[in-house]
């Protein structure tokens, strides 16, 4: 038997711009858990990353440690990658990001990498507003070192062996809002038609953007007390208006009535037509999503889709106004000031 | 239409029953029994009928709308749950069977020659089809146009060139022959015609006991196989072995013997089995026919007298006109008896003609001109009454509405020759069957023949193969025969002849552990490998050495890797299905859409790749929870098992879907089976 997708595919199968298939935006085989919601998200981000016609090798994967952090070997193989220490994937992507900006950072990270060993980092780079799209692949679980709680769980939930949670949650959504984050989503990593588009405004978004994604972990947290299976998420799903994600230049096919819908502008021009819900919710006003977030989780509802964008903010580089160039381009004459400069400041040291 | 033959009696009780026409099984299955589920006699008949004429209206216009390459439309309902116990649903998947006229289980064999199990391999064929040697060396194929991978990658796997494998690398396969009764019982079966048909029949009649007499008019059996294919495409040998495999189960064979008067043995008989083919070659009535008659000849007549060695010599200037296998045939048969200028007239363009692909190659190969669009107008005189040309007249092929139309040109060429071989066609012709013994004849003179039962308007007597409806092929009349033995064992048992026996059909999980799967998914990418061909030059010279040289064992290996094991069917199982997408992400070809049930058309548009490929089925789910179904284009699955294995609750299953169509070899299994 074996386990390799065989190389053909259907003939038929649409092209992008570039000429490309999404087979050609794929990965090893996983090696995940059949089943694994990771792997359903690897298959939104090849997605949307064929969509945008994005050039894999114009993209850096980034990941700590976890099931969730061994996804990016599952897709785009042709694109720059770094497997990091656990929790440590924050700051490569600061470095990497003050480097090169050129560079579409993909962040892949799980809760245990993010909300407990690496809490710190992620909240760092938040507030430094790194230009990424930070993916936290929740499945409220330590699934690589088999089913420990992590920091996402929910109190009354319980574990695969019986045991319940003591501690209250962490909502990653809610802090990175109040952390400065300028684009915020959550998602299910069972529902392709909300996640895909989210996926593809994140990564037109400048400035540091956040997937919370629901993740079913089939093996250690899909039983009945868990609050992050793919029934209790399916039951409890409160999937704000749909998402659509309109490239720049294109008409946005989708008719909703008059003023029903909102509008995000995006830095490269593409927009968000967001489907307006009954409570008018506004998700540039940071204190409506907080409290909207805050009712929900009351509720014992888990609200889905952006639940927070501010499309001006200025991006790390901008903040540190470091060139726009990646560093490895620069030239001698960009990086040596020259002696008259030179004779200059070692006269004001004089 | 109320005839009893769609009814039979068991444990005493009317049933209605089958007697689908074969176009209709794929939709209604072999026994309309369970849609009618109506006993009584007298209501059960309308509805059987009404059941049929409803099917046989939307049919037509599925075919109607599958021809125009739009989108089939299955009614304004919602897609229906598919039904998977009906045998023909997964049947239809492997494209190779379901082509095959005798349904011969392909990539069983297949498999079983990867694992060099060539005994096994040949006996697999040889049930199914009888001739393997013969059919691998010359069959029609009509299973390779339709491979599965000609869709997926380029071009079909060899199908027909590994059953030659499992010809040439048996051994002895006699010990697996089936027995034959000592004591018999006590039918006598005539069969008219040495040919494949009348064969198949003894070989399907012989092991139930039947005492059976052939009668061959030639003074060897094999019909056309022997006197008209070419010895440098079957030879002798191939021929000889499997032809006389059958007469050595017990057959009793009368050779030279012409049968003039069917009522003559008739009444000897028990049944009577009519496998004499197409034997009358058409002629061209054109200008000079009948003065220049010396060096025209009958195709087939001409390579019947070179079979048996009455003819050794043709003239140097050679015209066949005809379009197909018998035309390439003549021309190839021609150069190699030493004609050195041999040319092929067709009046149709050559991409209409009929010949076979891969025969019109190795004409071209052997460096024969195909002059298309060139239609014969007279035969040429020289002073002294010879043959010393045509004229041709050269004609233009128009198509409106798809309808073609050859419009002559007024362009006249004249084109040189010393003998010309007139390969345009065959028809059946009975001038041995009296008028007046219950046979009935349609306006063509063909006889009006069941196409389920085989049976003639008289009982007794039963047709196939190309005597049955014109000229076919050998794979054909082997189906034919394998049908009317059934109808005649029944006959002779007194049991009804609707009353047919089932297919075999089981269908077997491949499941072996976790990770573990009972087949090989790993097909190979490579492109279809080339049978090796004898040198050009020597072939050329000598017209009994086979062209084809067959696969060595290796490229035999190779070619078989290249088969996508279509019988390895995908199971789902709606109940067990959590809705992860693990298949849809892990499907090579983007078979696999979750999706909200539609009408068939608005599905077909909707999934991953929209289904397009109207003769392939959709395999639709049932209810999930989420209130979607999975939808599974059968079309480009490669049957790799993938969603399968990556599935975690099982809901896919890679089921071996073992199908054999019922003979009397194995009737009794099937049989039984149907009780059970
Ligand atoms: C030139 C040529 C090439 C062909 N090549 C191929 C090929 O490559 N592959 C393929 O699949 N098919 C091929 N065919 C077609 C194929 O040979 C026939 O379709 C097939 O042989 C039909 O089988 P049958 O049993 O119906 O009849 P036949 O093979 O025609 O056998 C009929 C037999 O009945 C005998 N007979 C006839 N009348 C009487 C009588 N009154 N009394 C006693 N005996 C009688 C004949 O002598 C003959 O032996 C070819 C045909 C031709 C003409
Ligand atoms: C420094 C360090 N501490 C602890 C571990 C052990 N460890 C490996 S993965 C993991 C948790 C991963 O959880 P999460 O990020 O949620 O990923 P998941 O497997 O659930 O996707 C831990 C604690 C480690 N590899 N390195
Ligand atoms: S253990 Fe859980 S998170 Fe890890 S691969 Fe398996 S299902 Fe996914
Ligand atoms: S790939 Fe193999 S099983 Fe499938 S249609 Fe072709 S020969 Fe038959
Ligand atoms: S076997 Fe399954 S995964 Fe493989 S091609 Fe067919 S549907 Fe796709
Ligand atoms: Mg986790």
């Amino acid at each position: 038997m074996s386990y390799f997708k065989p190389i053909n595919k259907h003939p038929n199968l649409e092209k992008n711009k570039l000429g490309l298939t999404r087979r050609d935006y794929e990965g090893g085989v996983s090696t995940l858990c059949a089943g694994c919601g990771h792997d359903s998200i690897s298959a939104c981000i090849i997605e949307a990353c064929f969509r945008l016609n994005i050039e894999a090798y114009k993209v850096a994967k980034l990941s700590g440690i976890g099931c969730s952090s061994k996804a990016p070997a599952y897709f785009l193989n042709a694109s720059h990658g770094f497997n990091s220490v656990h929790g440590r994937m924050p700051s490569i992507a600061t470095g990497a990001n003050c480097a090169n900006e050129d560079l579409l950072y993909l962040g892949v990270s799980g809760d245990g990498d993010s909300a407990s060993i690496g809490i710190g980092q992620f909240i760092h780079a938040i507030r430094r507003q790194v230009n990424m799209v930070y993916f936290v692949e929740n499945n409220g679980t330590y699934g690589l070192t088999k089913g420990q709680f992590s920091a996402t769980n929910d109190l009354e939930s319980k574990n695969k062996y019986g045991e319940d949670n003591l501690f209250p949650p962490i909502d990653l959504t809610s802090m990175a809002i109040q952390m400065g984050a300028s684009y915020v989503a959550r998602s299910f990593s069972g529902d392709r038609d909300q996640l895909v588009p989210l996926i593809m405004g994140a990564i037109q978004h400048k400035g540091f953007a956040l997937l919370d994604i629901i993740s079913p972990c089939v093996t250690f947290n899909n039983h009945d007390s868990s609050t992050k299976s793919y029934d209790y998420i399916r039951n409890h799903n409160e999937a704000m208006g749909k998402t659509d994600f309109v490239p720049l230049g294109e008409e946005i096919k989708t008719n909703y009535d008059e003023g029903s819908s909102v509008e995000v502008k995006l830095h490269d021009g593409s927009r968000l037509s967001l489907e307006k819900t009954d409570n008018n919710f506004d998700p540039t006003d940071a204190g409506n999503s907080l409290d909207l977030i805050r009712e929900k989780n009351k509720e014992g509802k888990i609200i889905t889709g952006l639940l927070y964008v501010d499309n001006k903010c200025k991006s790390l580089t901008e903040i540190m106004d470091l060139p726009d160039k990646p560093l490895n381009t620069l030239e001698q004459d960009e990086l040596c000031p020259g002696s008259e400069i030179l004779e200059e400041i070692n006269k004001s040291l004089s | 239409m109320s005839d009893k033959k769609y009814l039979f009696k068991r444990n005493n009780v009317w049933w209605v029953k089958l007697a689908v026409p074969l176009s209709l099984r794929s939709e209604l299955g072999y026994d309309l029994r369970r849609t009618t589920g109506e006993k009584d006699l007298e209501k059960a008949i309308p509805i059987r009928d009404k059941i049929i004429e409803e099917f046989k209206t939307e049919f037509q216009i599925r075919k109607v709308n599958a021809d125009d390459k739009g989108i089939v439309l299955r009614g304004t309902e919602h897609m229906q749950k598919t039904d998977i116990s009906d045998p023909q649903y997964f049947h239809k998947v492997v494209d190779c069977q379901y082509a095959c006229p005798a349904h011969t289980n392909v990539p069983e064999y297949i498999r079983l020659i990867a694992q060099k199990k060539y005994d096994d391999a040949y006996m697999l064929n040889w049930e199914s089809n009888v001739f393997p040697g013969i059919l691998g060396r010359t069959c029609d194929r009509p299973c390779e146009p339709a491979c599965r991978r000609g869709r997926t990658h380029d071009k079909p796997v060899a199908i027909c060139r590994l059953k030659r494998v499992t010809y040439d690398y048996k051994n002895d396969i006699d010990p697996y022959l089936p027995e034959i009764p000592k004591v018999k019982n006590g039918k006598k079966i005539g069969l008219i015609g040495a040919g494949p048909a009348s064969l198949t029949v003894a070989r399907d009649l012989l092991p139930l006991g039947y005492e059976v007499t052939i009668f061959e008019k030639d003074n060897k059996p094999g019909g056309l196989m022997r006197t008209n294919i070419p010895s440098f495409r079957l030879p002798a040998e191939v021929l000889d072995e499997e032809v006389y495999r059958i007469i050595k189960m017990g057959a009793e064979l009368k050779t030279n013997s012409y049968i003039d008067s069917l009522e003559n043995v008739i009444d000897s008989f028990d049944a009577v089995f009519v496998g004499t083919g197409a034997p009358k070659g058409k002629d061209l009535e054109i200008p000079g026919r009948k003065e220049a008659s010396e060096n025209i000849h009958i195709g087939i007549d001409w390579l019947t007298s070179i079979a048996f060695e009455h003819t050794k010599s043709i003239g140097k200037k050679v015209i066949v006109i005809g379009g197909g296998n018998t035309a390439m045939d003549c021309c190839r048969t021609a150069i190699r008896l030493g004609a050195d200028d041999v040319k092929v007239t067709v009046r149709s363009p050559k991409s209409d003609m009929k010949a076979s692909d891969w025969e019109l190659e190795e004409a071209i190969d052997e460096g024969i001109p195909i002059l298309d669009n060139t239609s014969p107008k007279e035969f040429l005189l020289d002073d002294e009454g010879k043959l010393k040309g045509m004229k041709f007249e050269k004609m233009e092929a128009q198509y409106t509405d798809g309808k073609r139309k050859l419009i002559p040109t007024g362009e006249e060429i004249i084109i040189e020759c010393d003998d010309v071989l007139l390969a345009i066609g065959q028809d059946n012709a009975f001038p041995w069957i009296e008028k007046n013994i219950g046979i009935d004849f349609n306006e063509w003179d063909c006889p009006i023949v069941d196409k389920t039962t085989m049976q003639s308007s008289h009982p007794k007597v039963f047709f196939g193969g190309d005597a049955a409806w014109g000229p076919e092929n050998i794979i054909w009349a082997v189906a034919h025969g394998h049908q009317a033995a059934i109808s005649i064992d029944n006959f002779c048992s007194e049991v009804d002849l609707f009353d047919r026996p089932p297919p075999l059909t089981n269908l077997v999980s491949q499941k072996m552990g976790i990770h573990e799967w009972s087949y090989d998914n790993g097909i190979s990418q490579e492109a279809r490998l080339e049978v090796p061909h004898a040198d050009l030059k020597e072939a050329l010279n000598d017209l009994k050495m086979e062209v084809e040289l067959g696969f060595d064992e290796k490229l035999a290996l190779d070619e078989a890797q290249r088969c996508l094991n279509c019988d390895m069917q995908t199971v789902f199982q709606e109940k067990l299905c959590i809705e992860c997408d693990a298949c849809v992400d892990i499907c090579p070809t983007d078979c696999i859409t979750f999706t909200t049930n539609d009408t068939e058309e608005k599905v077909r548009e909707k999934l991953r790749v929209p289904a397009l490929n109207l003769d392939q089925d959709l395999y639709v789910s049932g209810k999930l929870a989420t209130g979607r179904v999975m939808i599974k284009d059968e079309d480009m699955c490669v049957h790799c098992g993938l969603c399968a294995e990556r599935c975690p609750t099982g809901a896919w299953d890679i089921q071996q879907n073992n199908y054999i169509e019922a003979h009397n070899l194995n009737k009794d299994k099937a049989k039984a089976k149907e009780v059970a």
